[in-house]
């Protein structure tokens, strides 16, 4: 590991000057996914900057009935307010990682969290992730893991969390600092698809800190996540669904997939099917047809549509079952 | 399960002068930092050079019940950090990555795992290992219940699977079956003792109500 200068700013200001004075600087909240990355050689940062002790670890419910979850906020966070007010986000967060690792991680940490495609975080292959313009070697690799949705010839990575996806179908808002002051980025422009740059992973400057996570009152929401064994294994294929109904009709509903692309994928499709129609197994079963629209498996991950199309179907019935 | 808001707050707020400007010479402080702080602590004014990385930097923490302090070498785990320098051998290595469990230690309380976390993280906070979950010579009812239930076959997970129940029966004081094995999923064990360690945690649950 490259010897880096620590620092324990006391302030948010003081993380944001942090930053700002040394382009080799890095965040360290939770440590969860950063350590791992420092010691395998991926990362090399210049400075840890340690936001464990700015007070960004509180939950404050607005009077609108919105929540603001502080960056600092671990994944193991166990409040009765949000359990019923956002029962898919605490799903996501207790079906991520193992108890000790919820524990530590923070919010912020887990929208920045890393791929686990093997290939970035081994060096000795070629990621243009990691090292920009080197090459993909999951191209010609194992499939199996790889995007179905929104992958691009330089990179086929998808985004490993399980929070964020429930964020999308929650219509979070991500509050960050930086030199210039506050700004609020909508959930779903946060993460980006990688094009030809996927060393690019966020909207978040490089001088900016997530400080909070806002979520506005929401319908009814559930998560059903699917891996290889039934506990601490990231997602093949999850969806986040929140749904509101009223005199038997489907008013809104948003639907998030994880595990299917660099970013939670949105499904417009899948959603227009449901708006309008009764919340019945036929718009259901539609809806989760609609939810494979656009996806372009590659050799190795063609299991993931069929997946797609039951993990949706599932997450709803399930959702309309509670 | 309890009510809160977040699973640690940090730690209170330092008393007196502030302990982060003397200790580690906080960005742009201009601060020179104590002895042990190593090269090129709080020298970095408004000057455009990045500050340069410390040797090692004071940390202290509260082990098992006593205070130490030490110069620690800011890339060093949590994990290293105790077994190595600190002859805590407890807390296993298994993966260094997260994946086992073997390393679980209690931060203020809280099970963690110490090979992904940094010991300069850590400062002023409590940490308890396996070797301080005994008490006054008495062994602590999880571990009895692993004796009494044979939780093991190796043995070299069980150090972190005892720690990680005593968490566990913090979180949720009456786990069902089912919970255990949900719950204790970030600890593997390559000797498949899993039914017995249901057993045992299942046991040790029931005697703590
Ligand atoms: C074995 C294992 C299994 C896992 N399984 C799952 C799983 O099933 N599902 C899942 O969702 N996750 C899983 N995870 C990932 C885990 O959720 C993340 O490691 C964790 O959420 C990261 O949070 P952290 O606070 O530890 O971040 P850190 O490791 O400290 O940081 C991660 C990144 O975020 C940046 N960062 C952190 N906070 C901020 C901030 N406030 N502002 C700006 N940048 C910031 C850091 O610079 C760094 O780049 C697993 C991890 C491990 C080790
Ligand atoms: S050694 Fe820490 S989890 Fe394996
Ligand atoms: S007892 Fe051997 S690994 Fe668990």
């Amino acid at each position: 590991m490259r010897p880096f200068h620590y620092s324990r700013p006391g302030s948010v200001g003081e993380a944001v000057r942090a930053l700002g004075a040394d382009p080799g600087a890095e965040v360290i909240a939770g440590g969860t996914d950063l350590v791992t990355l420092l010691r395998d050689g991926v990362r090399a940062p210049s400075q840890l900057v340690d936001v464990n002790r700015l007070g960004l670890d509180r939950l404050s419910w607005q009077p609108n009935g919105s929540v603001h979850i502080g960056a600092m906020c671990r994944n193991a966070v166990d409040d009765s307010r949000l359990r019923r007010a956002y029962p898919g986000l605490v799903q996501a967060l207790r079906s991520g990682a193992s108890p000790q690792i919820r524990n530590r991680a923070s919010f912020g940490g887990n929208l920045l969290q890393r791929t686990r495609c093997a290939y970035f975080r081994l060096p000795e292959f070629d990621c243009n992730k990691r090292n920009p313009g080197s090459g993909c070697a999951a191209l010609n690799g194992d499939g199996a893991q790889t995007a179905l949705f929104g992958a691009s010839p330089s990179c086929v990575a998808v985004h490993p969390s399980d929070c964020a996806v429930a964020l999308v179908a929650l219509n979070a808002v991500v509050h960050v600092e930086g030199p210039a002051g506050a700004r609020r980025i909508p959930i779903e422009e946060f993460h980006v698809l990688p094009g030809e740059t996927p060393q690019r992973e966020t909207a978040l400057r490089r001088d900016e800190l997530v400080v909070a996570i806002e979520l506005p009152p929401a319908p009814p929401s559930h998560y059903l996540k699917f891996r290889d064994r039934t506990s601490f294994a990231f997602a093949l294929v999850s969806a986040a669904v929140a749904v509101e109904v009223s005199g038997g009709t489907v008013r809104s509903a948003r639907i998030a997939l994880g595990g299917v692309a660099a970013k939670p994928w949105r499904c417009l499709a899948a959603e227009r099917e449901l708006v309008g129609k009764p919340f019945t197994a036929p718009s259901i079963a539609k809806a989760g047809d609609a939810a494979t629209e656009g996806a372009k498996p590659r050799p190795g991950n063609e299991y993931k549509v069929e997946l797609v199309r039951r993990v949706v179907r599932r997450a709803l019935t399930e959702l309309g079952n509670a | 399960m309890r009510e809160k808001a977040s699973t640690f707050a940090g730690e209170p707020e330092p008393s007196g002068p502030n302990r982060r400007t003397v200790l580690v010479g906080a960005v742009g402080a201009g601060v020179a930092g104590t002895a042990l702080a190593g090269v090129g602590v709080g020298l970095a004014a408004p000057t455009t050079a990045p500050p340069a990385p410390q040797e090692t930097l004071p940390v202290t923490l509260t082990v098992n019940g006593v205070r130490r302090s030490a110069p620690v070498d800011p890339r060093a785990s949590l994990l290293d950090t105790l077994r190595d320098q600190w002859g805590l051998t407890g807390p296993k290595k298994g993966c260094d990555q997260g994946a086992c469990g073997a390393c679980t230690m209690l931060l203020d309380g809280t099970r963690v795992l110490s090979c992904i976390s940094l010991a300069v993280l850590h400062d002023g906070q409590e940490i308890t290992t396996v070797e301080g979950l005994v008490a006054k010579g008495e062994m602590h009812p999880v571990q009895r219940a692993f004796a009494e239930r044979d939780g093991f076959q190796c043995g070299f997970c069980t150090s972190g699977q005892v720690t990680s129940a005593v968490g566990l029966l913090k979180e949720n004081p009456r786990p069902s079956r089912a919970e255990i094995s949900e719950l204790m999923s970030g600890n593997l064990c390559r000797c498949a003792a899993y039914s017995n360690i249901v057993d045992a945690v299942a046991d040790a649950a029931r005697g703590e109500r």
